[in-house]
């Protein structure tokens, strides 16, 4: 089903005075014990029938807030002030009777998290119907024939049985699917969509956002889309909205935004994002500083202690949204000019044909807590003083022979891994198992960074600890240059566990909350038998390593941001000079503008120290960025490995292609216009996996391209890894490479 | 100028801005100051530190120990030679009472100290291990859990003749207390050692009791002193049940169950003899539970306030 992609969902606008949904100088303000917290700061933005409207930030930036603050939905406490108008009707400051008609009749909320927002004891039909009957005087047969027909257009699979099914027993995807149904119930004008599938996986992703545009064709309502993820705001919105410190900063046409952005925090996220239509070569630029306190806002532009241009100006008066627009003066939009390009800040002239390198700083230390660009070249020249220190102290790394064909450290060889299912009660007998990992084979060489890539469940972390002889093999080979050490007790291991680190994905939960970070990175060289005056001093030189400050070794680690704390992880796991560090999906936790930095900081590392990463992630992007080769895992197995070069520009593996083509781009006229194969369905589940080819449930080949003979070959044939010439292997019968980027 | 760039500093840097409110104090300081904040708590501190001197300091200073003087007349109310009045044998009451609670105190926090150490470090190993391990040892923790510990503490006192001396009587009532606290630092065990900080020790080649000394027990600590307080006031209830039934501490030595069990046919007519060692029961237990819930939300790291 490969489809040339028709942008159906954005919609040119013909009536452009039909405003259905005003938003004017919409404040937030909650009071706290050390006073008021402006989350919101006189919002303003206009949106027409059938437009999409994107919002974007980091998190804490007020784009939520916002949105709750129209629905009426913030506690009572908060200060909320300004006007929105839906169809001409101020629906600020309604009473609950009066803003309960409004809601989910005229305006229609959508939530992040699917479990959460629908009912678990009552059937999704019932969910449906409830939302039509609020509503509207309809029999109970009319509401769920409607519900019925609401399941339909936002494509669910048979969605008689779906209507008589419980939420739990529905997919994240299809209950995030069962929500945009009821928010469409009652023909709203308005939808609101407040990071609808940041809790999916990609492929399920892009299949939810089908969902939204489709709901919106059909209701012809206009679309509100809060996301963090400039991909989907490139894909899915006509206009978008930069929000920073609970403002505006920046609005207009996506191309607009996206091609020429005039304010320089937007410049600032779009170079910190690692793209998939980028060279491996780029380098990333991450925003100095960290977002503002609302407690503590800055006096003049809320961007300006992070803005390599602020000055004085900035530092002292607040810049308006005004119009950007080449040749004109300086102003406000007025009535008729909801389209045009309008950006905060007082030197936008200045940012006319600036690249993002031009203007911030390719760094690798940590930003966060750095206050000046002079503060951050103290650092860097620290970091490579101890990068001169640290190699002079560990030679091995030195000594490698690029001559010679790089070493394969680390090689594992079918490893099987299945967890027990037990029945309850007090036999626990076994009942089953979870295949989470079945037979995967991979070679990780010298200084080299190998990508483990695939969606939620697919077995990557299970693989990752497999071969850190973390948990147990149920069967297959590992060995570390070239011996077996699959099975060794912790004891014969331990000399093995300074070569092979691990730094993990959740930087609250990877540090001992009740150790200093001296104490945290000192762990694995005490376990090692180092005295605590030795350990102690090679602290500060690792705490210099990865761009930290020195003296701050005796905090703890809830005094550290979320970066910090990863640098922290990535200083303890260096602590025994290891020759390949596992990473656990280690920036997926982070904001972007933090997430740029990090990377910097590992790529750094791996050229100057000669480390080889095995990178697991589920961001394409960033695997694009990072890895040298790529290995795309589906359901416990391995089904496509190649370069990364070859993997982004010839993938050959259906899984691969759809997996590809569903990242959004932050590209607005690219994400538009490039050719998707879009895969169905939900993961199934490693329990139970389908017989032969795992994929084939969600093939499109095995769907549309296949004739039955050639499909029953993927039913009852397990594909095996074959290579397609220069190390490019894929796992389908009929696999066939196409270019997609 | 200068102050004006300093203030601007600590917004832009979260760690720094702490470090003015929190970071200098290191995390015991911060849990003494929360703790301190905690009225039932220190004044319960207070009058327990009162209690203790009374105890411990009590007997050097006053006339009357707690023997049988020939010289004192029996059964007589307060009076100025006899604030606490005496008994029908020749005890000075306020003699017998400051003995009294020095044994109790001492089975109690005795008896606090050594279930709370074996039943954590039991605790934290069957959770750490899981499967077959955990099974046994929890089995084991059961078998303790559902003998009642006073018949059972009196059964071994009665038949092995060790109810004499306080020691004795304060790990007879351990063996059988600590396996409360087993249980529940086991429950917390279990959610810690999912935690990935305890997957990254293990990466680093941490064995076992390492893991379970530096990572599990420590952050254990809210829950274990938690329970390990309340153990102080179940210890000294099953002392007092112990005596009262005869098999705890022995004539002429003496505790504060024993006194009150010894006064229980006087209550109405020498009620001097019943209510100061009843009172001073009391006011442990309660004290204690007080600290032990200003411990708990002193130690409690989701609680980033200071209370006020």
């Amino acid at each position: 089903m490969t489809t040339e992609y028709e942008n159906k969902g954005h919609t040119a606008v013909a009536d452009t005075d039909d405003v259905v949904l005003e938003v004017s100088d919409l404040s937030v303000t909650f009071p706290s014990d050390d006073g008021p917290l402006p989350a919101v700061r006189q919002v303003s933005y206009k949106v027409r029938r059938g437009e999409a409207l994107g919002i974007v930030g980091e998190s804490g930036s007020g784009k939520s807030v916002t949105s709750m603050a129209i629905m009426g939905l913030l506690p009572r406490n908060a200060k909320v002030e300004g006007s929105a108008r839906l169809l001409g009707r101020e629906i600020i400051g309604l009473d609950d009777k009066r803003i309960s008609e409004v809601r989910g009749q005229r305006i229609a909320m959508i939530f992040q998290d699917p479990l959460t927002s629908l009912n678990p004891v009552y059937t999704v039909g019932y969910q449906i119907a409830e939302a039509v009957h609020a509503h509207r005087k309809v029999s109970r047969k009319e509401a769920l024939a409607r519900a019925l027909e609401l399941l339909e257009i936002v494509g669910i699979p048979s969605p008689e049985q779906r209507l008589k099914q419980y939420p739990h027993e529905l997919s994240g995807g299809m209950r995030q699917r069962v929500v945009i149904a009821i928010a469409m119930a009652n023909d709203p004008d308005v939808i609101i969509a407040d990071e609808p599938t940041t809790a999916l996986d990609v492929t399920v992703q892009a299949q939810v956002l089908d969902a939204l545009q489709r709901a919106r064709r059909e209701t012809g309502a206009a679309l509100v889309l809060i996301t963090h993820d400039l991909g989907v705001v490139a894909g899915q919105v006509d206009r978008v909205g930069v929000m920073y410190a609970g403002r505006i900063m920046e609005m207009g046409s996506v191309e607009e935004v996206f091609y020429r952005p005039r304010m320089p925090y937007a410049l600032g996220l779009l170079g910190s994002l690692p793209r998939l239509d980028g060279d491996r070569g780029d380098r990333l630029t991450p925003i100095l500083g960290a977002p503002p306190s609302l407690r503590d806002l800055p006096s003049g532009c809320g961007f300006a202690p992070r803005c390599p241009m602020a000055r004085d100006r900035c530092h002292e008066e607040e810049p308006r949204l005004l119009l950007v627009e080449e040749g004109e003066e300086r102003r406000p939009a007025g009535e008729g000019e909801v389209d045009l390009h309008s950006a905060a800040c007082h030197f936008s002239e200045e940012l006319i044909e600036v690249d993002a390198t031009d203007l911030f700083k390719v760094t690798s230390v940590d930003t966060e807590g750095a206050e000046s660009v002079a503060e951050v070249e103290r650092a860097e020249a620290l970091v490579s003083e101890a990068r001169d220190g640290y190699l002079d102290e560990d030679g091995a790394a030195e000594t490698a022979d690029t001559s010679a064909e790089p070493e394969i450290l680390l090689r594992a060889d079918h490893l099987v891994k299945h967890f027990p299912i037990r029945s309850k009660g007090l036999l626990r007998r076994k009942v089953g198992a979870v295949q989470a990992v079945s037979g995967v084979s991979l070679d990780l060489r010298e200084r080299e960074t190998l990508a483990l890539v695939g969606e939620s469940g697919c077995g990557k972390s299970t693989t990752a600890r497999l071969l850190l002889n973390l948990i147990r093999l149920t069967s297959g080979e590992v060995s570390y240059r070239g011996r077996p050490i699959q099975g060794l007790s912790d004891r014969r291991m331990r000399p093995l566990r300074k070569d092979l680190q691990l730094v993990f994905q959740d930087p609250f939960a990877s540090l001992d909350p009740r150790m200093t970070v001296t104490d945290i990175i000192a762990e694995p060289m005490r376990i090692h038998g180092s005295g605590r005056q030795d350990a102690g001093r090679r602290v500060k030189e690792l705490l210099e390593l990865v761009g930290l400050n020195p003296e701050h070794g005796s905090r703890y680690p809830h005094e550290f941001s979320g970066g910090q704390r990863q640098r922290i992880g990535v200083a303890r796991a260096l602590s025994l000079n290891p020759k390949v560090l596992v990473l656990d999906e280690p920036v997926s936790a982070l904001d972007v503008s933090i997430q740029a930095g990090v990377i910097n900081l590992l790529e750094d590392l791996q050229d100057e120290l000669g480390l080889s990463y095995l990178f697991v992630s589920h961001d394409l992007s960033v695997v694009k960025h990072i890895a040298d080769r790529v290995a795309v895992m589906y359901l416990g197995g391995i089904v496509e490995t190649a370069t990364t070069e070859q993997l982004f520009s010839a993938p050959a593996h259906p899984y691969t292609q759809a997996l590809i083509s569903a990242i959004p781009l932050p590209d607005p006229v690219k994400e538009r216009t490039r050719e998707r194969i879009i895969v169905t369905g939900d993961i199934p589940s490693p329990a139970d996996p389908p017989s032969g080819c795992r994929f084939r449930t969600r093939c499109p080949k095995f769907a549309g391209e296949l004739s039955e003979a050639e499909r029953t070959k993927c039913v009852e044939e397990p594909p095996e890894l074959r290579d397609r010439g220069t190390g490019h292997q894929d796992a389908c019968h009929y696999s066939q490479a196409v270019e997609l980027i | 100028m200068s102050e004006n760039g300093m203030s601007k500093s600590a917004r832009r840097d979260p760690a720094k801005k702490r470090k003015k409110s929190s970071a200098d104090q290191t995390q015991l300081q911060t849990i003494l100051i929360r703790f301190s904040r905690h009225r039932p708590a220190m004044i319960s501190l207070v009058l327990l530190g009162i209690i203790a001197l009374f105890a411990f300091l009590g007997p050097f200073l006053w006339t009357w120990d707690h023997t049988v003087y020939k010289e004192i007349p029996s059964n007589q109310p307060p009076s100025g030679t006899h604030p606490l009045g005496t008994s029908a044998a020749g005890h000075d009451v306020l003699g017998q009472l400051m003995r009294g609670a020095q044994q109790t105190l001492k089975v109690a926090f005795t008896v606090s100290l050594l279930s709370t150490a074996f039943g954590s470090v039991w605790g934290a190993t069957a959770g750490y291990y899981g499967g077959r391990v955990d099974a046994f040892m929890m089995r084991v923790v059961d078998i303790f859990l559902i003998v009642p510990l006073l018949v059972a503490a009196a059964a071994i006192a009665g038949n092995s003749g060790a109810g004499t001396s306080w020691s004795a009587i304060a790990l007879i009532i351990s063996i059988f207390s600590w396996a409360t606290i087993a249980r529940v630092v086991r429950g917390v065990v279990l959610s810690l050692r999912e935690q990935e900080f305890v997957e990254a020790a293990r990466a680093s080649g941490a064995s076992a009791p390492w893991i379970i000394l530096r990572h599990l027990l420590p952050n254990a600590a809210g829950p274990i002193i938690v329970a390990a307080t309340l153990l102080v006031a179940v210890a000294i209830l099953a002392e007092a049940g112990m005596s009262f039934l005869g098999l705890g501490i022995q004539l002429p030595d003496i505790s504060l169950g024993q006194m009150i069990g010894s006064a229980r046919t006087a209550v109405s007519t020498r009620p001097w003899l019943f209510y100061p060692p009843g009172v001073l029961l009391v006011l442990i237990c309660l004290t204690i539970n007080f600290i032990g819930d200003g411990l708990r939300d002193a130690l409690d790291p989701r609680q980033t306030r200071v209370r006020r």
